[in-house]
């Protein structure tokens, strides 16, 4: 076979090889080298990176007509068994290409904060490796051309999440963390993997081309009927494959592992919600949608029972987790609870059909969201340096119990925004930049990339209102999400950077910024009194490092406003390339909607009267040291409390399905089964024999060996009584005599006669 | 009588036996000696399976077994008592060539793993080459008295090596009942084994213990005769299968048969439960295959589909038990039983996809637990303790034995790019595929998928075994550190290193490369499924 590894077809598996590479570079050679390990991670993403931007460029320049037809991509047999041939091989269409835009220039990134951030931890080398496997893991399902490959990378995923998210493992809530993450996902991914299994004995394929692109397939599914349920295969597979996307995107009822998933570190977090594992997830289902709406003829508002699955769990999800974000303090639980939102913007997106809308959310969300993340961490960073310098400024040092383990309303104090306030003056970058992602995300007009992402959702959504209930469901939910995310945006973003600072960590936070001229230059210009602390001399190496995690910051700011222009309303700016563009890739060309103001202007509204509503409560007064927070105030102790402890979802869990299993392993299955009843049995059957050994040697002791025994015995003492005759005495011998005589003349007498 | 002798096997088996012999004659000092005795011969036995593994040819195997012939390569084939029809045939086929590969495997790391035994080294390496000799003669003997011979020729050094090296608290109670069970199932097996022998003698007039001849002899449908005149229904093949099946189905560790081998595995001194568990278990569920399915289809047909239902619960149970076990070593002795109940599970499904994953499944079980038993063993060592709460945060002190126990966790809950995945999704869609001809119980067919139910269940089975090794890796591995309980943890030595790294390149070799094995176990299922009537 000629391979020309860098054709268009092959340079996939370059993509995937160069991070995974790294990974095992750093595992096997140079683990114990800190920069070397940080470069080999970096050169090997940065590789991918380059070569995925000449795929994507590729992929950009064929023809309207060849896209979605003329696919890149390569195969190469795995496994024979019996009848079948698991194949795997990579594809490279324009929703892939889209996705390739983003994942590797995400990872980029995130591997460039994580130099910063990471520093001087002594397991850097780990922490490396794992990144590099997430990201070729990642990448390997981005580029999969079928199912079993995107599997594959789909549980390397998982993997890597668990070990980063409890990467620092000897902290106990840090495990459980990743091992509630672990497993709540996987329970999703075995059903999954069921689907896929069911899929393939149908379709005999797991290659994407040749099932979503392929009507007589689609059809032979649609018109078989399931084994089990009832419904059609195509039903029951598409039901197994979403309920994978609910494990991994984390959407409701399987939400609850990602709140806590914030107890990795924060270039984690980011890794997690914005480039790679939740992503996943709504990237399967924008994959395998023709397969998940066929049957279903949503153009004219006929949906089937995938759709109204992911319409309702996507807007249920959305919504919920959109109040739980403004019942929280700690800023990353705020932010995972937006993220689980926003993903339930994506799902619902595909339920009502918008396909399109749901991948361009996907990717503008994951440039904000990795922003947001990476912001926030800074904001840690520099809250933790600040109660350093707040001891050494004589501020006696807090003290902070941390709980043992997970605690449901447990918010550690750096991350605490009611800990902060006023930290614009001491984060300058930070605080710009995370404005704009939060403006984005809140979907702030015309200038985000999330207003327009979010408006597409929203416009397809109040399209089909008046035909259909299900979008008008759909609809409301979200545009009541939508006003909440703006809302609980400008609380967080309020609380953290605006007025006066609440507590001497956040008074003395280290502004661990680059140039000092900035923070000179803004302070001057501001009311702040702390300027002094600013001249403190900051070292090469914590310049170098603040460096380090602000630069993405700024590259993802510019791209947080930037990546959504691509997709405007064509009737607005005359084309919109991105519907185009990723058209090419359904096998039915998506009809575009007619553009429509009103839900513009709704959109407009719910994000400004959300943003205006949280500036009205946090930016107009901002919150006092010691003074109560108003939405706290305002819902009163028992929602608040409520929030807290996630709608006691996850102690429902616990205590009815996870304590149950445990309780049922316990006493059913090793003391009722294996002790009991097969043990018992055992011992049963044991004693028996014992017993019946016992009463043979008894019978053997007593009635044999006495049977035998007092033979012998008797003998012995018919015997000694007969021995006595013997006495010595000639008397007595001579009476015997006698007495014979007698008896035996008696006899002869008795016999004459 | 066709003659044929290549050798191969032969020195194969006999390499750890003049090992044992030699040692046996060495001074009671010279222990260093000893083990550079043993990895010599284990060594070589490793290399000449690697040889007959690489040799093996797949085509060929394919090509006989489509004509209808009987395929072992490498065959070994003289006359020994000819009276009685007994020979001595030796030869591997599809199945048993990578059987051989893995017990070469586990005993040369076996060997390795037990450098540090400083209590009679000579005597106990002695007995662990003749049990390793034993599990050689099993899956290599086509003729089928041998292969008995070697069945209980691997079970008494067993015992031995268990109630003098093994774990002082439990090792007579636990040597004793291994040996009763074993004993007990065999002997059911052989008389089995026997009514075979003495049918097919009655038939073709031919008495012989020859596989080849008892395989010819099932073809001509020998077997699918009524046993007795008194019961006509009741075929040799329905009446025995389930004697002779569940008989080495104890070794196998079916439900409820299973309870010997935790109690075993912990009892044993590191390298026997590596055996043990990695081989040994394999031994029962290889004898089954050969002498029950292969032998008896029409009795699988009949029988394999309620017993299938043993091994659903085999999977489900002993992941539900090991998940809550405290002690490391039960934990890793239930798993076994676990994931031994997917091999019989993949025997069940009749069909070329689900055996051929429950022949994968075999080896990669087996590497996966030698090593697993090899980490615990090191952390016992050192610890001396085997409490899951109270250890913790061994990674920093043996991150090699980490990193090795989190690869084998990954393997088990089926990983994809490590053997597990390789071996256990075949299983499941061999499971739901279901057998290719239709079930004798009329109401296992119609619409209700009476095997993709029990595919489900046992992949929910298969959560709980991620539950457990993440449990494990957790309390175990992670977490913090108790340096005042456990002040000197040595580093581990040169030869465990090269043991874990052994067997770690195995689990992931075949993860990524299946095509290396997978072939050669389907031309080795090919004719059983076809037979079986698919």
């Amino acid at each position: 076979m000629d391979v020309n590894w860098f054709s268009a077809d092959y340079l996939p598996w370059l993509i995937i090889a160069f991070p995974l590479l790294s990974f095992l570079l750093i595992v096997l050679v140079t683990n114990r080298h800190v920069v070397l390990s940080q470069t080999v991670a970096l050169v090997g993403i940065g590789i991918a990176w380059l070569l995925s931007m000449l795929l994507f460029a590729k992929t950009v320049w064929l023809t309207d007509k060849e896209l979605g037809h003329e696919v890149f991509g390569s195969q190469l047999d795995w496994l024979k068994l019996g009848p079948q041939t698991f194949r795997l091989g990579v594809l490279v269409d324009p929703l892939t290409a889209y996705m390739l835009l983003m994942v590797p220039l995400a990872c980029l990134l995130i591997f460039i904060y994580s130099l910063g951030y990471m520093r001087g931890d002594p397991h850097n080398s780990r922490f490396f490796a794992y990144l590099s496997l997430f990201a070729g893991a990642m990448l390997t399902l981005v580029l999969a051309d079928n199912l079993l490959l995107l599997f594959i990378g789909w549980e390397v995923m998982g993997f890597c999440s668990y070990s980063l998210i409890g990467f620092w493992f000897h902290k106990k809530s840090a495990m459980q963390a990743g091992v509630k993450a672990f497993m709540t996902t996987r329970v999703a991914d075995v059903l999954m993997l069921v689907g896929i299994g069911y899929l393939f004995l149908e379709a005999r394929t797991l290659n994407f081309r040749d099932i979503l692109y392929n009507e007589e397939m689609l059809k032979m599914l649609v018109e078989k009927d399931a084994v089990i349920f009832g419904g059609s295969v195509a039903a029951l597979v598409s039901v197994l494959l979403i309920i994978g996307t609910i494990g991994k995107s984390s959407q409701f009822p399987l939400h609850t592992w990602l709140p806590d998933a914030m107890e990795g570190p924060t270039p984690v977090s980011a890794m997690i919600h914005a480039a790679t594992m939740v992503s996943a997830g709504v990237y399967l289902i924008v994959r395998v949608f023709p397969l998940l709406s066929a049957g279903a003829d949503f153009h004219h508002f006929d949906y089937n029972t995938p759709m109204y699955l992911m319409g309702i769990v996507g807007s249920v999800t959305a919504l919920g987790a959109a109040v739980l974000a403004v019942g929280q303090n700690d800023i990353k639980r705020i932010l995972a609870y937006s993220t689980i939102s926003q993903l339930g913007y994506m799902v619902a997106a595909l339920g009502i059909g918008a396909w399109v809308a749901a991948a361009f959310h996907l990717v503008n969300h994951a440039f904000f969201k990795a922003l947001l993340f990476m912001a926030s961490g800074s904001v840690i960073h520099a809250m933790e340096h600040g109660e350093h310098h707040a001891h050494e400024h004589g501020h006696p040092h807090e003290h902070h119990e941390e709980p043992d383990g997970l605690v449901m309303d447990y918010c550690a104090p750096p991350n605490d925004v009611q800990r902060m306030g006023g930290l614009i003056h001491r984060l300058p970058v930070t605080a710009i930049t995370m404005a704009i992602g939060g403006l984005s995300l809140a979907g702030f007009p015309l200038v985000t990339a999330g207003f327009w992402s979010k408006d597409e959702i929203i416009a397809e959504a109040w399209h089909g209102m008046s035909e259909s209930p299900f979008p008008l469901f759909v609809l409301l939910m979200l545009i009541t999400a939508a006003a909440l995310t703006a809302f609980y945006t400008a609380r967080m973003w309020f609380l953290t950077f605006w007025g006066r600072p609440r507590t001497p960590a956040a008074q003395y936070a280290t502004p661990g910024s680059l140039r000092k001229q900035w923070v000179v230059w803004w302070n001057r210009r501001s009311w702040s009194k702390d300027y002094k602390l600013m001249q403190e001399p900051v070292s090469p190496r914590d310049r170098l490092s603040f460096g380090q995690m602000e630069f993405p910051l700024v590259v993802l700011a510019f791209l947080a406003i930037t990546a959504g222009f691509i997709g405007m309303p064509a009737d607005l700016v005359g084309k919109n390339p991105l519907h185009g563009f990723l058209a090419g890739t359904l096998l039915e060309y998506p009809p575009a909607i007619d553009f429509n103001f009103a839900p513009m202007l709704l959109s407009m509204v719910i994000a400004l009267g959300g943003l205006g509503l949280g500036w009205w409560v946090y930016g107009r007064r901002p919150v006092q040291a010691g003074q109560p927070d108003p939405t706290q105030v305002a819902l009163g102790p028992g929602i608040w409390a409520t929030l807290q402890n996630r709608f006691y979802i996850d102690i429902l869990y616990r205590r009815y399905l996870l304590q149950p299993v445990e309780r049922f392993a316990e006493r059913v299955v090793i003391q009722a089964i294996d002790r009991e009843t097969i043990d018992g049995v055992l011992e049963t059957i044991a004693e028996t024999f014992t017993w019946l050994g016992e009463a043979f040697k008894r019978f053997n002791t007593v009635v044999i060996d006495g049977t035998v025994d007092g033979i012998c015995a008797a003998i012995g003492n018919f015997a000694a009584w007969f021995r006595q005759v013997q006495t010595g005495r000639v008397q007595q011998y001579l009476l015997l005599v006698t007495l014979a005589l007698l008896a035996i003349s008696t006899l002869f007498l008795i016999q004459v006669r | 009588m066709v003659i044929t002798f290549s050798g191969v096997l032969t020195g194969i088996l006999l390499t750890p036996v003049i090992g044992a012999l030699i040692i046996l004659l060495l001074k009671k000092e010279a222990k260093e000696q000893a083990r550079i005795i043993a990895a010599m011969s284990t060594g070589i036995a490793l290399l000449l399976a690697l040889f007959v593994f690489f040799g093996y040819s797949v085509d060929e195997a394919n090509a006989v077994n489509g004509d209808g012939g009987t395929y072992f390569a490498f065959e070994d084939h003289i006359k020994w008592v000819e009276a009685v029809g007994i020979s001595w045939h030796l030869g591997v086929d599809g199945i048993s060539a990578p059987m051989v590969l893995l017990t070469a495997i586990a005993g040369f790391t076996g060997v390795l793993i037990s450098w540090g035994i400083e209590d009679r080294t000579r005597e106990f390496m002695a007995f662990f080459l003749l049990l390793v000799a034993g599990v050689f003669g099993v899956f290599m003997a086509v003729d089928l008295f041998v292969l008995f011979f070697f069945y209980e020729l691997a079970i008494f050094p067993m015992y031995f090596l268990i109630v003098i090296w093994g774990w002082v608290q439990t090792r007579q109670y636990a040597a004793m009942k291994l040996t009763l069970y074993i004993l007990v199932g065999s002997v059911f097996a052989l008389i089995g084994l026997l009514a075979l022998y003495f049918k097919a003698g009655e038939a073709t007039g031919v008495y012989s213990f020859d596989f080849v001849d008892l395989h010819a002899a099932a073809k001509a449908g020998v077997f699918d005769k009524p046993f007795s005149s008194a019961w006509s229904a009741a075929t040799t093949a329905k009446l025995w299968f389930p004697i002779v099946f569940l008989g080495f189905g104890v070794l196998a560790g079916v439900w409820p048969f299973h309870n010997w081998s935790p109690d075993g595995h912990v009892a044993a001194p590191t390298a026997v439960s590596m055996i043990h568990a990695g081989v040994l278990m394999k031994l029962g569920a290889f004898a089954a295959l050969r002498v029950g399915v292969q032998l008896m289809p029409e009795g699988a047909r009949v029988h394999l589909p309620w017993i299938v239902l043993l091994t659903l619960i085999n999977v489900v149970y002993g992941a539900l038990i090991a998940m809550r076990q405290r002690d490391f070593k039960y934990v890793i002795g239930f798993s076994s039983v676990s994931h031994m109940g997917l091999v019989s599970m993949g025997f069940a499904t009749m069909n070329v996809t689900g055996m051929t994953g429950a022949g994968l499944q075999m080896f990669s079980h087996g590497v996966m637990t030698a090593l697993f038993f090899a980490c615990v063993g090191m952390v016992y060592d050192r610890a001396h303790t085997r409490d899951i709460p109270s250890l913790g945060g061994f990674v920093q002190k043996m991150p090699w034995v980490a990193v090795a126990f989190i690869v084998g966790g990954l393997v088990s809950m089926g990983m994809p790019g490590l053997s597990g995945f390789v071996a256990e999704f075949p299983i499941f869609v061999g499971l739901w595929d279901g057998p290719n001809f239709d079930p004798s119980p009329s109401w296992l067919t119609g619409s209700f998928n009476y095997y993709g139910l029990i595919a489900v269940i046992a992949a929910l089975g298969i959560i709980v075994t991620a539950a457990y090794v993440l449990r494990v890796v957790g309390q175990v591995f992670f977490g913090e550190f108790n340096a005042e309980r456990f002040p000197h943890i040595s580093a581990i030595t040169i030869y465990d290193k090269v043991a874990l790294a052994f067997l770690v390149f195995w689990l992931v070799l075949l993860g990524v490369y299946p095509r290396l094995m997978a072939p050669m176990i389907e031309s080795g299922v090919r004719p059983i499924v076809a037979m079986l009537g698919g």
